[in-house]
């Protein structure tokens, strides 16, 4: 169950088109997860899949079968919205029975499956409650039970941990991931954040401006970055992006190099320059370094014990394995 | 977001509200400017024909207009006054931590409740009476003379009982917009130095500024047309003869129907100024 | 996040608060008082605060000479007919506005506004000639419609305000929950918006109550409601400040009980959601 597929799908508000239009296939079973900066897409695209919004042009196929027309609620996806968007007036029991009551489920069937549900996700003590009485943790978790008891086809999620602290944003991610290796339902997946796209997903579809710059998994897309704003976007600490005579020296419009792939040494002969801010994350220690012989600050990974000084002079060697080269217009060359 | 259909939808369901306020605006206007370029006395030989803008001159140079629009103004005028000052003041005052807020809050409130003529027929007998009004009462106690409010001071009074009246409108509503001041702001400007009184006019004023303009506006639409508190207490004597109740007198007491028709043009004129700036406010809160 | 503030302050800013709000209850409560006096106490030198026979006797009096109750019902079914009416045709309108808005909806929202303001006065002829061509005038009908007409505009306001605090998400939870139209509207959409509209009734029956334009001036006998009843105590005739307290209080009570309830909707109301 639960094969996505889009065909030419475009979305055009007006004169403007947002999506122009873009092909993509999402496997029975995956995560898939788009992500991308704020304004590139990626909520529309979500809401095209829903039916929320009509497509201009193309067809959006569910399990082979042409779904463009269906209203949302035929389309037997169950979505998790970024405000949760619970029922205020009912109480958690009734919000999570509420798609099973429109579905017509006969009651001791709505009853058995809503415990079933808040047993799972930790709210059997809550159901009783209103949203309004819990906190932000809890109804997010109600916002998942209303979707996991009528056993979607596929699960939508827009931006869900986004009004969550980041302790809880964590514990979330853990508990999405553990869901999906469980009911093994294709869940679509936006946000805006690498690192819950990095930590989740089967396959990362990095979107901007409507369009899609690359699918693959994450290690894919952290190894081989397609463009130099996949590149960018994908691994925190950002990759740092080197150009003029530095990046001609190989043949490249753009050079670009994780900071996990540099070196830092006190007595080298790689590139010199000047230790800015130090972090110490404690496993592992960023550097901020500004060399003398071109502009960007550089970010370096060390190892956590490392402690130079503000304004300590160092050596810094790439690891030219790990180099990746963009031609002018961004693409990757090698 | 939307189709097609339902926009089509959408006028539907507006369709009735749209409909009835447009023939409630437009048949009684189109009515009054007809009638307003008429010599039309109706228990005097009815319609006599037309005088094109032999009312609207008419009414401007009776010897009643000027009067009419001086009254207007000192009775618009000073309610505004004391309404938003002292609004401001009661409205900072609720806003500080006390005992009873609630039941004060209430108490306060109460006096918009009040039908106008009630309020205007309590006053004029029970507090206003120069022989058993309670003012009376109070004058005597500390060895004045009795005011005789209605008769020689007729508009302070008219004043006195319509701001009575709005004064809780203006309350709650600079309360309100008191309560949604971002308390941080205050503190940062404690944290600045700013002493009470320089955080009362560098920031809780300005954040108010708008709550004391829709005041403004909406209340002197209101009082424009303020018509039974004059009309149970001095009936238009004493110099409390308002632009509103000139009307009234020309259309329904004197039948002059053209006569009122042109002043009723001039009112309509009047309160789309105030009304245009009110719309401009209102319009911008639209947006956000 | 509380600031302790001296107990002192506190006591002095409580009993600021109290003086100043008694003394703007004072007129109301000195009518309630009054009312349960019988006329010569009530003009009583010095006046007599609490120490005096209370008699329920004014309203009995008031009761019977002036037929009370015609006025009061004239007045109940005025004021909640006339919302009724109005909320029945802004319903559609407000919601319309608020869940499927287009460019226009903002100019229509101030344009009909902007009826709210035409003065009374200005209209007074032409509605009181086709109150007489039509027969309305003295008719509960013609009032109830009037009043629909001048409370309209804010009806539609408030159900809008209300309506647009809706979060279009929840709607559209509803839909992926698999809800049509019917449960959309019955399940979701009325439970919410039910508050939105009894605050809307509550403020306009008050409104239309209260007004003393209308009904001082489209009415002779038999459809006159509370207000006008008020105002035939305006000819003085002998000693009757306990029958006019008596009436008084039986004239506002209700709506200040009703009045009390709805304190916030009234910023709402009147202010057309530019202050909140």
């Amino acid at each position: 169950m639960g094969r996505i597929v889009l065909d030419k799908v475009s979305k055009s508000f007006g004169t403007t088109e947002v999506i122009p239009p873009l092909d993509l296939t999402i496997e029975e079973g995956e995560f898939a997860v788009f992500v991308g900066p704020s304004g590139c897409g990626k909520s529309t695209l979500l809401r095209l899949i829903a039916g929320l919004e009509d497509v201009s042009g193309g067809v959006v196929k569910i399990n082979g079968e042409d779904a463009t027309a269906v209203p949302p609620a035929k389309r037997g996806l169950a979505m998790v919205f970024q405000s949760y968007a619970l029922y205020p007036h009912m109480s958690v029991r009734k919000n999570i029975a509420f798609p099973l009551r429109m579905a017509k489920l006969d009651k001791s069937e709505i009853k058995q499956r809503v415990e079933d549900a808040a047993s799972v996700l930790n709210l059997t003590d809550y159901l009783d409650r209103r949203p309004g009485q819990l906190s932000g943790g809890q109804r997010q978790r109600v916002a998942i039970g209303r979707a996991i008891v009528r056993e979607p086809e596929a699960f939508l999620f827009d931006e869900p941990l986004s009004n969550l602290d980041a302790a809880l944003r964590v514990g979330m991610r853990l508990e999405i991931s553990e869901l999906h290796k469980r009911l093994a339902t294709t869940m679509i997946y936006v946000t805006h954040d690498q690192v819950e796209a990095m930590t989740m997903a089967d396959k990362i579809v990095v979107l901007q401006a409507g369009v899609i710059e690359q699918v693959g998994s994450p290690l894919e897309l952290y190894r081989s970055p397609r463009n130099k704003f996949v590149a960018g976007f994908i691994g925190s600490p950002k990759m740092n992006l080197l150009e003029g005579s530095e990046a001609a020296r190989y043949n490249a419009h753009t050079i670009g190099i994780r900071p996990e792939h540099l070196t830092v040494s006190t007595d080298g002969n790689g590139w010199q320059g000047v230790v800015g801010v130090s972090e110490h994350l404690g496993s592992d220690t960023f550097l901020h370094v500004q060399c003398d012989d071109f502009e960007p600050t550089l970010t370096v990974r060390a190892d956590g014990e490392l402690d130079l000084d503000y304004g300590a002079r160092v050596s810094i060697t790439p690891d030219l394995n790990h180099l990746h080269l963009f031609d002018h217009d961004g693409q990757r060359i090698g | 977001m939307a189709t097609h259909h339902s926009r089509s939808a959408a006028r539907m369901m507006m369709a009735p509200a749209v409909i009835v306020l447009l023939g409630w605006m437009l048949i009684p206007l189109t009515m009054t400017l007809y009638f307003s370029f008429k010599k039309y006395l109706p228990l005097r030989g009815g319609d006599l024909g037309w005088t094109g803008f032999d009312n609207y001159t008419r009414f401007i140079s009776s010897s009643a207009f000027l009067p009419s629009v001086q009254a207007t103004l000192i009775i618009v005028g000073g309610v505004l006054v004391i309404t938003v000052v002292l609004g401001v003041l009661l409205a900072l005052l609720l806003d500080q931590p006390m005992w009873g807020q609630g039941i004060v809050r209430v108490l306060v409130i109460a006096p918009f409740f009040v039908m106008p003529t009630v309020s205007g027929l309590v006053w004029k007998n029970m507090f206003m009476d120069p022989v058993n009004g309670l003012l009376a009462h109070l004058w005597k106690f500390f060895g004045a003379t009795p005011v005789e409010w209605l008769s020689h001071a007729s508009l302070q009074s008219i004043i006195m009982i319509t701001s009575w009246q709005w004064l809780p409108f203006a309350t709650l509503i600079l309360l309100t917009a008191i309560q949604s001041l971002d308390r941080e702001q205050l503190e940062a400007a404690e944290m600045d130095g700013a002493p009470p009184l320089k955080r009362f006019t560098y920031i809780i004023l300005p954040h108010l500024s708008r709550a004391i303009a829709v005041v403004i506006l909406i209340q002197t639409i209101f009082l424009l047309s303020i018509f039974a508190e004059i009309f149970v207490t001095t009936a238009g004597s004493f110099g409390t003869r308002t632009l509103t109740y000139l009307i009234y007198q020309r259309v329904l007491e004197s039948q002059n129907v053209g006569l009122g028709s042109a002043g009723g043009v001039y009112a309509i004129i009047l309160a789309n100024i105030v009304a245009i700036f009110l719309m401009r406010i209102v319009g911008k809160s639209l947006d956000t | 996040m509380a600031r302790s503030v001296t107990t002192q302050r506190k006591v002095f800013n409580t009993l600021l608060a109290w003086l100043i709000g008694l003394l703007i209850f004072f007129p109301i409560l000195w009518t309630i008082l009054t009312s349960f006096k019988t006329e010569a106490q009530a003009i009583n030198d010095p006046p007599l605060f609490l120490f005096f026979d209370w008699t329920l006797e004014n309203y009995a009096v008031v009761q019977d000479r002036s037929n009370y109750t015609r006025y009061l019902w004239n007045s109940v079914i005025i004021a909640i007919g006339s919302t009724i009416l109005g909320v029945l045709i802004a319903i559609p309108a407000a919601w319309s506005m608020a869940f499927i808005p287009s460019r226009r909806t903002k100019d229509i929202l101030l344009w009909m506004l902007s009826t709210k303001m035409l003065p009374a006065v200005g209209v007074l002829y032409p509605i009181y000639l086709l109150f007489i061509q039509l027969k309305l005038l003295d008719s509960r009908l013609g009032l109830t419609i009037i009043l629909m007409l001048i409370n309209l505009p804010i009806i539609v306001w408030m159900l809008y305000t209300y309506f647009r605090e809706i979060p279009g998400e929840i709607l559209e939870a509803a839909r992926m929950d698999g809800a049509g139209l019917k449960d959309e509207i019955l399940h979701v959409l009325t439970p919410m918006a039910i508050p939105g509209i009894a605050s809307t009734v509550l403020l306009n029956v008050i409104l239309a109550w209260n007004e003393a334009f209308w009904t001082l001036n489209l009415t002779a006998a038999k459809a006159a409601p509370l207000t006008a009843f008020i105002a035939s105590y305006s000819s003085p005739e002998g000693l009757f400040y306990a029958k006019l307290s008596a009436a008084s209080t039986m004239a506002i009570a209700p709506i200040l009980i009703l009045g009390w309830f709805s304190q916030k909707q009234l910023v709402r109301g009147l202010t057309f959601g530019a202050v909140k």
